[in-house]
């Protein structure tokens, strides 16, 4: 009898790749029950961002151009899109720690799927994401926040976020497994960090000016930023709610996504090398 | 035994060195102190420019030139708290019992820490300065201003180091340190360091008009915009001495008890 080695990816049915990924998030979204101390700081950052941000850049929204009046409208997503980038990123420090406490080679050694290890947690993630939208929606609301473009604007606001976690975890996890020690932290944090603010994170395009106009321009955020903005600007902004102001972020989104996964399964292949 | 005055001097002056060169043999530890806040005040410079034109917003030549006394400010918060780390670490790894063990000045163990970290304050405010001179920031105060903004980056960090230094001693742990950094930032946020208080309203503008911070950066703010006068330099330099000669007290207390206990 001949032993035939296949990939797990090529054989494994689609069902038992879903029960494994689906068995994957449940593992994740059990730790918001059993470690709440561990979500609060993910959802402080948004809070705080948002607070911090139109308290302090109040008056900005009188600028001519400025697409709202309410700068809690402008920097709310700004909160959001921050704490979700971050969600994403986390699962990487959490991949980090399964690796070194040497979890994660007994996933491994599991007969699943390679794409249930990134689809699972990723999922899980995507869960903590819509929680913590949802607070801070609602915090925002209560703080004045409103949304001229009606309930699309809000799923707008969650495609976003949801697009955004899902691409910053693919970039986590991708690094994660190429580095598999607490470097890649700071890389991960490093990067969310300057590719949000090199974007249209504190100000529009038409009141920027100089290099950082430039550069936000063809920054992809610039459009994952627009589409999460655009049920809260105004309606006679050039970015209110209407398709082509919703498709750049929607292709944004997903080729960042479709990228980072990719760079996630290919460190995660190489990682069996 | 207590040591001679001159021995304190010594082991002040030794101690002082080991912190510096431990934070030059560490740029990663140092690196974003410097590197963030000209970040920050770089994205600025090109996001706000045309802020300066609304109602409550002081003259100035630029954005960037308003934001300078936030840049050092913003960097000498987050580097400070570097040097409280290394006294909790020192703790953590028994270098601080072996110091006790030793024939040391007991002040000496937290001075020298903060000496170093002061003085990394300095550079930092001198760093900031000299980066943005060239896009055009003019301290209208002159050299006498120059001076005391290296002088306030000094002082604000000797503060800022003491009372996280009491944090380290407490506690014993680096963690801990790290933890109470984001407080750090929060006070950050909540003063005048990016925009003036005159354009912020309700709690958030009540909550900045107590903030130390506000009053800091907006006595280093009137000598780059206005220039020399007395009430910019008591804003910015006799606050921090007061909150310096508070953490102090609170720090030797707490290295009183530690020592008490070891």
């Amino acid at each position: 009898m001949t032993a035939v080695a296949t990939s797990p990816t090529s054989t494994a049915p689609r069902s038992r790749t879903m029960r494994s990924a689906r068995m994957l998030a449940l593992r994740s979204i059990r730790t918001i029950r059993r470690l709440p101390s561990a979500f609060f700081p993910a959802l402080a950052m948004p809070v705080f961002n948002m607070i911090a941000f139109s308290g302090t850049f109040y008056a900005i929204t009188q600028l001519p151009g400025f697409p709202t009046d309410r700068s809690i409208n402008w920097y709310m997503p700004l909160g959001i899109m921050m704490g979700s980038a971050f969600a994403g990123v986390g699962l990487g420090f959490t991949t980090i720690r399964d690796i070194q406490t040497g979890f994660y080679d007994r996933l491994r050694m599991a007969p699943t799927s390679r794409l249930s290890l990134i689809v699972g947690p990723i999922l899980g993630s995507l869960v903590r994401v819509v929680l913590m939208c949802t607070l801070v929606i609602g915090l925002g609301v209560a703080l004045g926040a409103r949304f001229p473009g009606g309930i699309l604007g809000v799923v707008c606001l969650y495609i976003a976020a949801m697009g955004i976690a899902t691409a910053g975890a693919g970039w986590g996890l991708g690094l994660a497994y190429r580095f598999r020690d607490m470097r890649a932290a700071a890389i991960m944090q490093l990067s969310i960090f300057v590719v949000m603010f090199l974007s249209t994170a504190q100000v529009p395009l038409q009141v920027m000016s100089g290099w950082l106009h430039s550069v936000a321009r063809i920054n992809p955020a610039t459009n994952v930023l627009r589409l999460a903005r655009t049920g809260l600007v105004d309606a006679s902004s050039p970015d209110a709610l209407s398709w082509n102001s919703v498709w750049g972020g929607l292709v944004a989104v997903v080729v960042l996504s479709a990228l980072t996964i990719t760079f996630a399964l290919r460190g995660l292949r190489k990682m069996q090398d | 035994m207590r040591p001679r005055p001159a021995e304190s001097a010594r082991h002040l002056v030794a101690l002082s060195r080991r912190s510096t060169v431990a934070m030059l043999r560490q740029p990663a530890l140092i690196g974003p102190s410097l590197i963030f806040p000209l970040f920050f005040a770089a994205l600025g410079a090109s996001a706000f420019s045309r802020a300066t034109a609304l109602p409550g917003f002081p003259v100035v030549d630029s954005y960037l030139q308003y934001s300078l006394a936030g840049t050092v400010i913003q960097g000498v918060l987050f580097g400070s708290v570097t040097g409280a780390a290394a006294l909790a670490t020192d703790i953590g790894d028994g270098f601080f019992d072996r110091l006790l063990a030793a024939p040391t000045s007991r002040t000496a163990i937290l001075f020298g820490r903060l000496a170093g970290a002061s003085l990394f304050g300095a550079v930092q405010a001198t760093v900031f300065v000299a980066v943005l001179t060239p896009f055009g920031v003019r301290v209208s105060a002159g050299p006498a201003g120059y001076v005391a903004i290296v002088l306030g980056g000094l002082l604000i960090s000797f503060a800022v180091g003491a009372l996280m230094s009491g944090v380290a001693l407490r506690t014993g742990s680096a963690e801990a340190v790290q933890g109470a950094f984001p407080l750090l930032f929060i006070l950050l946020f909540l003063s005048s360091a990016f925009f003036p208080r005159e354009t912020m309203t309700g709690v958030y503008r009540r909550i900045a008009d107590v903030n130390p911070v506000s009053h800091m950066v907006e006595g280093l703010r009137a000598l780059i915009i206005d220039g020399m006068s007395a009430a910019a330099l008591v804003r910015a330099l006799l606050i921090p001495v007061l909150i310096g000669i508070g953490a102090t007290i609170m720090s030797l207390d707490q290295l009183r008890r530690r020592i008490a206990r070891s």
